[in-house]
């Protein structure tokens, strides 16, 4: 094992060994450990469905493993619920944070815990004024006394750390804290688990972002496919040797996007306008064709893409598909015209996770497994395992619900679900947000694959890497409107920021 | 590690086959209950097993079956209708109203069938037109709905439906099956097949499961809730056909606080009261256990404060025991 002299000397907060957790079908932790130490920031890297999740369950008490040993300093100990896992000092900071938005901020802060009068009431103003030195220490000064649903995530990230400070955790575990913030959010985040880390917490530190990794994490710990492949200090480790540990293989060219030959128009979108939302869209989608959109958070971009296929109604503006004058009103035409969106709420919009797999897959094409109304079930299993195979989906059984699966391997269902269409247009809104490399390489190979095979394809992205990486050609969107167009050829990062953020090229 | 990981190439259809999930499912609990109470009420009352009587304890639930199975759906689909007792009576004081006016039976039929309809367009558009809450809209109606039948008949009955009229809640097909308890067993038949397998059905269980991605999926959300509560109305107005045929007369108060006894049905039927899940199989074993409890009882001769006591005790367990039957099997399955 790799041993560095600070942390040799140093006992762990918090020790596991040798978990073990199974699922029906499918193992998701083997035989791994982790130690965190205090005053240091692991990295915890792994695809999804590595078994990252699944292990900071198990450290905060949700699920219980099959087998292994945790010792919180030094003593054996096991947590049966959610509230042993706290009273040991162990919070979490998750993805959507657990806080409740009726409730205000100082309330959020010490539910559970609050400082009570003699009368056994809760002492308002010793709360209230607690909180405010909480949040101070947690680098944020706004009024603890407002509702926590009038803040930005950012904001409600900083309350759950304060929540965090507040019950005096020596663990701090926070996973994916800054896939919903801003820039300068995150720089505020970065600023914090410095903060954390004077204090001596240990934190377990999840992202998929190796650049935030390299910048604040001391060690990492690799998981594939339920077990630890590697660990040690990232000082001593290269970019390339930890996506080699994650994948198991190495990645060749990141985005694989092909050279295609361009062909005719396919679709055109003129004058298109929404009272509130966007307003003057032109443009054409040609066949073959990968088109970026890029811009930043509330671009319009969302909302237009949805007004394509009848979700929402613009106030003007005509649609031409194949030189044919369309009139979209609903998803279901937008799918018969062969207009199909995957939407970038996956739980929310794209999968029903209630179902399993091959419903999810076959719902927008049930009038072509089924004769005349009735359901044939060996169509849905044949076009389920068709497309899901062409996806590399990794899953226990299609019967499977498909909230039973990581986060990647969500949105592969998803994207074979609207492929399983047949279109001839397919928007990718956000295709590879919060899914691991392995899936987001597999998501790039097949979207180039498609474009090769003479399929249209829009792609809206926030990630300048992946924009500049698969787009054929980039169309920026600022505040409702276009504001930069951009062959491959002329593509910078700098372009595309300084269009989507409105900057004039300087003289 | 290696029998552990999962060749993405292969993946089965289906782990368990037919066998393991019937016998996991909550349909096969039912059954088991529905065999005790038969045998429970065949020890405790030597009159329980003669064939007429049997026909006679279907009566208890045909009616309200019927509105079960239409209900089945629109609560998987995460609606709920409260307003079919009052269609009930609705359409009855219509048909009571027409027999004053010297409608014969087939036009009685019609009449009842249409108010159903009428009320099911109404609950229809104000849920999937103006976007309303159906648990609200529902509500509202019906107060609406008996509301109208308490102004037209006021204290009064009407009596007088024609002799033909008695076939639909006094007739038999053959030997002991009433006409009523054959229409409740090909309207199980139709509805499972709809439920089961059609892409009808499949689409009100993805509604139920996410509206949203639903919508987004291309189903037809508005229609496909337009069309339940339509059914829901049709179901209401035929079950009123036959309650009224039945009792051979009209007061307001018919079928008061069925809306109730119908839903309790479905969802001891297993069909999840937020949405999602849920089987036709389920709710026919749920109304033979109502019905065969109601009617042992009578046959026991207990008294009705007892029997109402049975029916609220009976509610509550029957949504706490899926919650516990599916949180026992989340614990067998980890």
């Amino acid at each position: 094992m790799l041993q560095d002299t600070t942390t040799s000397r140093m006992k762990p907060a918090i020790a596991l060994e040798g978990i073990s957790k199974s699922f029906p079908g499918v193992k998701a932790l083997s035989d791994v450990s982790l130690s965190l130490y205090p005053g240091s920031v692991t990295a915890l890297v792994g695809e999804n469905g590595a078994g990252k999740s699944t292990l900071v369950k198990i450290l905060t008490g949700i699920y219980q493993p099959d087998g292994g040993s945790i010792r919180v300093a030094d003593t054996e100990t096991t947590f049966p619920t959610a509230l042993s896992a706290a009273r040991a000092g162990v919070t979490a900071i998750h993805q959507e944070t657990v806080l409740f938005d009726e409730l205000s901020v100082a309330e959020n802060i010490f539910l559970g815990h609050a400082p009570r009068n003699r009368f056994g009431l809760i002492d308002w103003k010793k709360l209230n004024a607690d909180a405010r030195a909480l949040l101070h220490r947690a680098g944020a000064d706004f009024d603890p006394t407002i509702r926590l649903r009038d803040l930005g995530i950012a904001k409600k990230h900083l309350v759950a750390i304060a929540r965090a400070l507040s019950v005096d955790a020596r663990v701090v575990i926070m996973d994916e804290p800054t896939a919903a913030l801003s820039h300068k959010e995150i720089h505020e985040l970065y600023a914090l688990v410095e903060r954390l880390k004077a204090d001596g917490k240990a934190i377990l530190f999840i992202s998929h972002k190796f650049d935030e990794i390299f910048r604040i994490a001391d060690r990492y710990t690799v998981f594939r496919d339920g077990t630890m492949v590697g660990e040690g200090l990232i000082a001593d480790v290269a970019q390339d040797d930890l996506v080699r540990m994650m994948v198991g293989r190495a990645v060749g060219s990141v985005y694989p996007k092909e050279d295609v030959a361009i062909g005719e128009p396919v679709l055109t979108v003129s004058g298109y306008r929404h009272p509130t939302e966007f307003e003057d869209i032109n443009f054409e989608l040609r066949r073959g064709e990968i088109l970026g959109f890029y811009g930043l958070v509330g671009a319009g971009r969302s909302e237009f893409m949805q007004s394509l296929i009848g979700i929402t109604r613009p106030s003007a503006g005509a649609i031409r598909l194949d030189g044919e004058i369309l009139v979209i009103r609903s998803p279901s035409e937008a799918i018969r015209s062969g207009i199909v969106y995957v939407p970038e709420e996956r739980g929310r919009q794209g999968a029903i996770i209630g179902l399993p797999i091959f419903q999810n897959v076959t719902l927008p094409s049930l009038s072509r497994t089924s004769r005349s109304g009735f359901l044939k079930l060996a169509n849905e299993f044949a076009l389920a395992r068709e497309y899901t195979s062409r996806l590399d989906l990794r899953a226990a059984s299609l019967d499977q619900d498909v909230g039973t699966l990581s986060g990647g391997n969500q949105q592969k269902v998803v994207i074979a679900k609207w492929l399983a269409t047949k279109p001839k247009v397919i928007i990718l809104d956000e295709p590879t947000k919060g899914i691991d490399i392995g899936s987001k390489a597999a998501v790039h190979a097949f979207m180039s694959e498609l474009a090769a095979q003479g399929l249209s394809v829009i792609m809206v992205s926030s990630e300048i890497p992946e924009i500049m990486g698969m787009s054929d050609r980039v169309i920026v969107m600022r505040e409702g409107r276009i504001a930069g167009r951009f062959e491959r050829s002329e593509l910078s990062a700098e372009k595309l920021v300084r269009a989507a953020a409105g900057i004039t090229e300087a003289a | 590690m290696a029998e552990t990981h999962l060749s993405p190439r292969n993946i089965p259809d289906r782990l368990e086959g037919r066998g393991v999930r019937l016998l996991k499912s909550w349909e096969s609990l039912l059954l088991v209950v529905a065999c005790l109470i038969f045998l429970g009420n065949s020890l405790a009352s030597p009159y329980f097993l003669d064939p007429w009587n049997l026909s006679d304890a279907t009566f208890n639930f045909t009616e309200k079956a019927m509105i079960a199975f239409a209900m089945a759906l629109v609560i998987i689909s995460g609606e709920i209708d409260l307003s079919v007792a009052s269609i009930i009576a609705l359409a009855s004081t219509a048909m009571g109203y027409a027999v004053q006016l010297g409608f014969d039976t087939p036009a009685l039929v019609i009449v009842g069938l249409s108010v159903g309809l009428i009320c099911g367009v109404v609950n229809g558009l104000l849920i999937t037109g103006l976007g309303l809450p159906s648990i609200v809209v529902t509500i509202g109606t019906m107060s609406l709905f008996r509301g109208l039948s308490f102004i037209i008949l006021g204290d009064q009955a009407f009596t007088g439906y024609p002799d033909s009229f008695a076939w639909f809640g006094q007739g038999y097909v053959w030997w002991v099956f009433s006409f009523e308890f054959t229409l409740f067993v090909v309207l199980a038949v139709i509805y499972g097949v709809v439920l089961h397998k059609t892409n009808f059905g499949r689409a009100v269980y993805a509604i139920g499961n996410n509206q949203t991605a639903a919508l987004f999926s291309g189903i037809r959300v508005n229609r496909v809730k337009f069309t339940l509560f339509l059914l829901t109305g049709l179901m209401a107005g035929l079950a009123s056909i036959c309650l009224t045929s039945r009792l051979g007369s009209t007061r307001p108060s018919i079928a008061l606080g069925w809306e109730l006894e119908v839903v309790t049905m479905v969802v001891l039927g297993g069909v999840s009261i937020l949405g999602g899940s849920g089987t036709i199989p389920g709710v026919v074993l749920a109304a033979l256990i109502m019905g065969m409890v109601t009617f042992g009882f009578g046959l026991l001769n207990v008294p009705g404060i007892v029997m109402s006591i049975f029916i609220g005790l009976l509610l509550i367990s029957v949504i706490a025991l899926p919650i516990l039957w599916r949180r026992a099997r989340r614990r067998l399955a980890h």
